[in-house]
């Protein structure tokens, strides 16, 4: 008798150190700087140094002249390729979309816009020869304010977009009733919050590389990108009107994203038709920081009016929003969708609240464009509803948790619908996770502790500040996303192939691909269990739009729940195909076949048996195949989700503030998250841990300042302050883990809830240590001044 | 980074670097080239050459007691840092070397670079002036010896000349042993001091017999806070005493440096909250 073979270890749950990261952290990563080609020229572009202005003439001669040029153009150069797409707007409303060109003809919109392209042989002569390019311009006036902008009077930028609203949306109940309910309301509270422009700040900043071949007609292209089919559909379709097949993108390893490497981009176009235009020499362009900082993508810029209608008990009774969005320059490639669907939809938060209305205007402004960042549109929603649990709190005299209890959608509601027109939220136990913060931070000793100092006098106040958030990620079913709904302008769905080689070993094509986040690690794990192959025979690709059949990328924390589940139907095929041939090569009929930890064996019998290793030898020799079945272990999915997934969570911030200077110790930080069932903790952890990070950076140093004739005036990282390791707190985490029924997985997503969920918990915990010395709201960032401020203008 | 065209050069003396710098009047000094390569970087300054003092042999080595210290320009951060006889005697340069930018800045920056190219936001340059520091300036014609007193003029301006270098930075026995603290607010971003404030306190008994306070980061250039100073001297030191002087911290400071972070007004109140708290650290 043949012993059973051992159990292999379970991959999903472990928390394995991610396996691209000796790669990525020893040098050996290729990031698209380190791409090198035969005859590869640089392109360097020339650019605006006014907010808004009129381009009287631009004079290349001296330019032209100067060593290792190879050609100087303009935007009248261009004028073969359309603008770029403008694929998400928003669904039922009128947009006013103004995309970029290559390079701006006529008139410039924003600092940093670019007007004319140098080619040379290497980056300086590109550079020297850009600086040589006299431009002279027509400064018109400015306006950088979204708010403002629409107002009377105000500078127009363009003609397609009358008062510059790109569009105007709204959600939730009839304003009327929202009215009646907010004059019926016990208390009633108006307010005003800012939630300020950000700079995503990937550590890798953007660029091209470009490469035409005059044989063929076809395009390659190298890009900092988080959806390469996505881009290659686009250019080909919308830019340049040639077949898809035309072009070629690639994706090579990629040193974050945080959403602005979703977008299409004029350097993605200038470089394929320069290099049509050089002959089929490679173009380059690779972005430095302060021009990252200028015309690479932001994210956030909201100006919010709210009027809360609330009850004795603390109770949410009515909520009316009004949000001015500045969406910049020119319309990105999906940012109607973030202040919309993505935000609007997202204002419930956990909470039943019975009438809820928001109304959005998005404008143009002289301005970076603005599209997703990191959480695009929750964190924006999450920062107002969760400032309202607080302002409630603090109107009624009931506690901050006590509010958030007494409005929470309870277990038994599921699947909820909110009415604001978000899917159904698909599963959740909010109490559960704030019950289990409370306890952990030790919540009613904070309070006391609070207390004490208020009545001593200290000069150290505490202050706790609390988030309950919930958000959509694993976007989307397409039917509700796309046109006939949100808007967006294609699917959501994902593609997976998985093939099992004569060798045994698995090679699964992903249309997922990480920027960061351990795709590579955490499919493996996935695809291991699932057919009880070995971890390192698991090999995951990505990244290439010739290899994968389509994907449409990286953003939504959507990798898992949509790409893992391509994935897990892909090997839930392979394993159907292979349960059939082992029944053959084992002469029993199929249902008498069980498959257990890569083996395959008959119900009974422990002598007869096959590994998965043996079947897909045998598929892939196809020397005995059973009737009309064809050789390779070889599936492919196209999976589109049934709905999107809702991850939650609490988190406490406990922060003591200096009343002497303002300044702010962050004591403590403790979040609960559930993002489902966990494939790899460690990865998890980290994703948290990042997206903290970066919320709790808006909240305490994050803030793109314009001035008010469009100057970006925090244009490098000496001034634009993201945070350093020193400055952050100790974070405390813990989970509890509600599966999905959305997918077969149980996952949620676990990309932006760190993002989403922090900003509030420190707004919350800075306005809680000082809100009975001020009035009204402290703008974020929370510095020092600003604290200080508000506390000495009483 | 793609700078404008330049030259590179390496000296292996102090009066080989003196010749490049008479030789090229386009040329620049670097040493840590923190403050210098940014600037390249960006394009908004551009020198025709770069005369790289920061291996030459003259400018290392510290030697410290408790009669005085004498510090080679090209120190870095790092070295200042790691130094005991200097940490033993004037501890205060240690503990603001810790808070100057961050472990590359520490390991590249030198001393001599700081106070010769004077940013507003230094901070060693209020250290130096708290400590009654001079420097030995030598070019064509020779050295010589300028008190710290007298080195800064203006916004990244000195009273050296164009060809001369700093080699050495000599800090008095008099200042050795003094009570000693430096305060400093931060910029988030940049690790920059958006107010700073060292002081430098003899004492006899209780009685301050001599007080030294230099401010960075809030005024044009560093400067001292004589008023404060003045209000110290001759007095017991108690927290009456310091808070009062602490108040007139920023008498003759001139006008204050302002920015999207932080309003003169603001820094202003800085200044007088870190005196109070350099001063009560030192002292109490």
């Amino acid at each position: 008798m043949v012993a059973a073979p051992e159990a292999p270890e379970r991959m999903v749950g472990k928390a394995l150190k991610r396996r691209e990261d000796p790669r990525l952290i020893t040098g050996g990563a290729q990031f698209l700087d380190d791409v090198k080609l035969p005859g590869m020229t640089h392109a360097a572009f020339v650019r605006s140094p006014h907010a808004h202005a009129r381009i009287a003439s631009i004079d290349a001669s001296a330019a032209s002249s100067m060593p290792g040029v190879l050609g100087v153009f303009a935007g009248d150069d261009f004028m073969d390729l359309n603008p770029l797409p403008a694929a998400w707007q928003a669904g039922g409303v009128t947009n006013h979309p103004v995309t970029p060109r290559v390079l701006a003809v006529g008139e410039v919109h924003q600092v940093g816009d670019p007007v004319a392209v140098v080619v040379a042989e290497d980056a300086y002569q590109a550079r020297d020869a850009a600086q040589a390019v006299i431009v002279t311009w027509d400064p018109l006036p400015a306006v950088v304010d979204a708010k403002k902008a629409t107002e009377a009077g105000a500078p127009q930028l363009h003609e397609e977009a009358p008062n510059n609203i790109v569009l105007e949306w709204s959600c939730g109940k009839e304003a009327d009733r929202v009215d009646a309910a907010l004059a019926a309301a016990d208390v009633r509270i108006s307010h005003h919050l800012i939630n300020q422009r950000l700079i995503p700040t990937p550590m890798e900043p953007r660029g091209s590389i470009a490469r035409f071949d005059p044989a063929t007609g076809d395009y390659t292209l190298w890009a900092t990108s988080q959806a390469p089919h996505v881009h290659r559909l686009l250019l080909a379709a919308f830019v340049f009107g040639i077949p898809e097949q035309k072009i070629r993108v690639i994706a090579p390893d990629m040193g974050g994203g945080f959403g602005a490497k979703i977008f299409v981009y004029y350097d993605m176009a200038a470089t394929m038709a320069l290099s049509k235009k050089l002959g089929g020499r490679p173009v380059k362009f690779w972005e430095d920081r302060s021009e990252n900082y200028m015309t690479t993508t932001h994210g956030r810029d909201h100006i919010t009016d709210l009027e809360i209608g609330a009850g004795k008990d603390g109770s949410i009774t009515a909520l009316k929003v009004k949000t001015w969005a500045n969406l910049g320059a020119y319309f990105s490639t999906i940012a109607a969708g973030i202040p919309t669907t993505l935000y609007g939809r997202m204002v419930a938060g956990c909470y039943k609240i019975p009438n809820i209305r928001v109304d959005v205007v998005a404008a143009y402004t002289n301005t970076a464009m603005v599209d997703a960042y990191r959480g695009a549109g929750r964190p924006e929603a999450a920062y107002v509803i969760e400032r309202v649990c607080d302002l409630v709190a603090q109107a009624t005299g009931v506690d901050p948790a006590e509010v958030r209890r007494r409005n929470f959608i309870q277990p038994e509601d599921f699947p909820y619908d909110t009415g604001v027109g978000m899917l159904p939220y698909d599963s959740g136990n909010y109490e559960l996770t704030l019950d289990k913060a409370l306890e952990q931070v030790g919540y009613t000793g904070l309070r006391q502790e609070q207390k004490r100092r208020r009545g001593a006098g200290e000069r150290k106040l505490l202050g706790i500040g609390l988030s309950s958030y919930v958000e959509v990620c694993g976007v989307a079913p397409s039917k509700w996303i796309g046109l006939p709904g949100e808007g967006w302008g294609a699917g959501l769905w994902e593609s997976a192939n998985v093939k099992v080689h004569l060798t045994g070993k698995v090679v699964v094509t992903t249309g997922s691909l990480p920027h960061g986040q351990g795709h590579e690690t955490s499919f493996a794990q996935l695809v291991s269990d699932r057919l009880g192959i070995p971890y390192d025979d698991i090999e995951i690709e990505h990244s290439d739009t010739q290899a994968a059949p389509f994907g449409f990328g990286s953003y939504g924390s959507r990798s898992l729940s949509v790409g893992g589940t391509a994935i897990y139907k892909s090997v839930d095929k392979v394993v159907t195909k292979a349960m059939k041939l082992a029944a053959h090569m084992l002469e029993a009929a199929e249902d008498d076949i069980t498959f257990e930890n890569g083996v395959f064996s008959v119900k009974g019998s422990s002598e007869s048996s096959k590994t998965i290793q043996e079947v897909a030898l045998a598929a892939h020799v196809g020397y005995d195949l059973p009737e009309g079945m064809e050789p390779f272990l070889d599936e492919t999915t196209y999976y589109d989700p049934p709905n999107c997934t809702f991850p939650f969570g609490t988190h406490v911030c406990v922060v003591e503030v200096d009343t002497e200077t303002g300044g702010i110790d962050m004591l403590r930080y403790l979040a609960v998250d559930d993002v489902g069932n966990v494939v790899n903790p460690l990865i998890v952890d980290g994703q948290i841990h990042g997206g903290i990070a970066q919320g709790l950076a808006q909240a305490m140093f994050e803030g793109a300042v314009y001035d008010d004739d469009g100057q970006l005036l925090t244009g490098t990282l000496s001034d634009y302050a993201i945070p350093k390791a020193s400055q952050l707190p100790w974070y405390e985490l813990d989970r509890t883990v509600t599966p999905t029924s959305v997918n077969p997985m149980g996952v949620k997503g676990a990309g932006e809830a760190g993002t989403i969920a922090s900003t509030p918990a420190v707004a919350n915990a800075v306005n809680d240590a000082v809100g009975h010395l001020i009035s009204g709201e402290i703008a974020m960032p929370f510095t020092p001044e600003r604290v200080w401020r508000a506390i000495n203008a009483h | 980074m793609y700078p404008e065209q330049f030259e590179y050069q390496r000296p292996s003396s102090v009066s080989e670097a003196i010749g490049l710098l008479t030789a090229n009047p386009d040329a620049k000094i670097i040493a840590g080239g923190h403050s210098l390569l940014p600037a390249m970087k960006m394009r908004l300054a551009a020198p025709a050459a770069l005369v790289d003092i920061a291996r030459i042999p003259e400018l290392k080595g510290i030697s410290a007691s408790g009669d005085g210290a004498t510090i080679g320009a090209g120190a870095t951060y790092r070295e200042l840092m790691d130094d005991a006889a200097l940490a033993a005697a004037y501890p205060v340069v240690a503990e603001t070397c810790d808070k100057v930018g961050d472990p590359a800045v520490r390991s590249r920056g030198t001393l001599g670079g700081s106070l010769a190219h004077v940013d507003p936001a230094a901070d060693l340059t209020a250290v130096m002036l708290a400590l009654g520091a001079s420097v030995t300036a030598t070019g064509p014609n020779g050295a010589r010896t300028i008190g710290i007193d007298d080195l800064f003029v203006g916004l990244l301006t000195t009273t050296l000349e164009p060809d001369e270098i700093i080699t050495s930075i000599s800090l008095p026995a008099s200042s050795a042993g003094t009570k000693q603290a430096y305060e400093k607010h931060s910029h988030p971003a940049s690790g920059y001091a958006v107010a700073g404030v060292a002081v430098a306190l003899q004492v006899d008994g209780t009685t301050c017999t001599s007080a030294r306070i230099g401010v960075t980061g809030a005024p044009e250039y560093a400067m001292r806070a004589t008023a404060a100073e003045d209000a110290l001297v001759g007095k017991e030191l108690t927290a009456e005493t310091i808070a009062a002087a602490a108040e007139k911290a920023t008498e003759g400071l001139g006008e204050l440096n302002g920015d999207v972070y932080a309003s003169a007004e603001y820094r202003a109140h800085l200044v007088k909250v870190l005196t109070r708290r350099a001063l009560t650290r030192a002292a109490l």
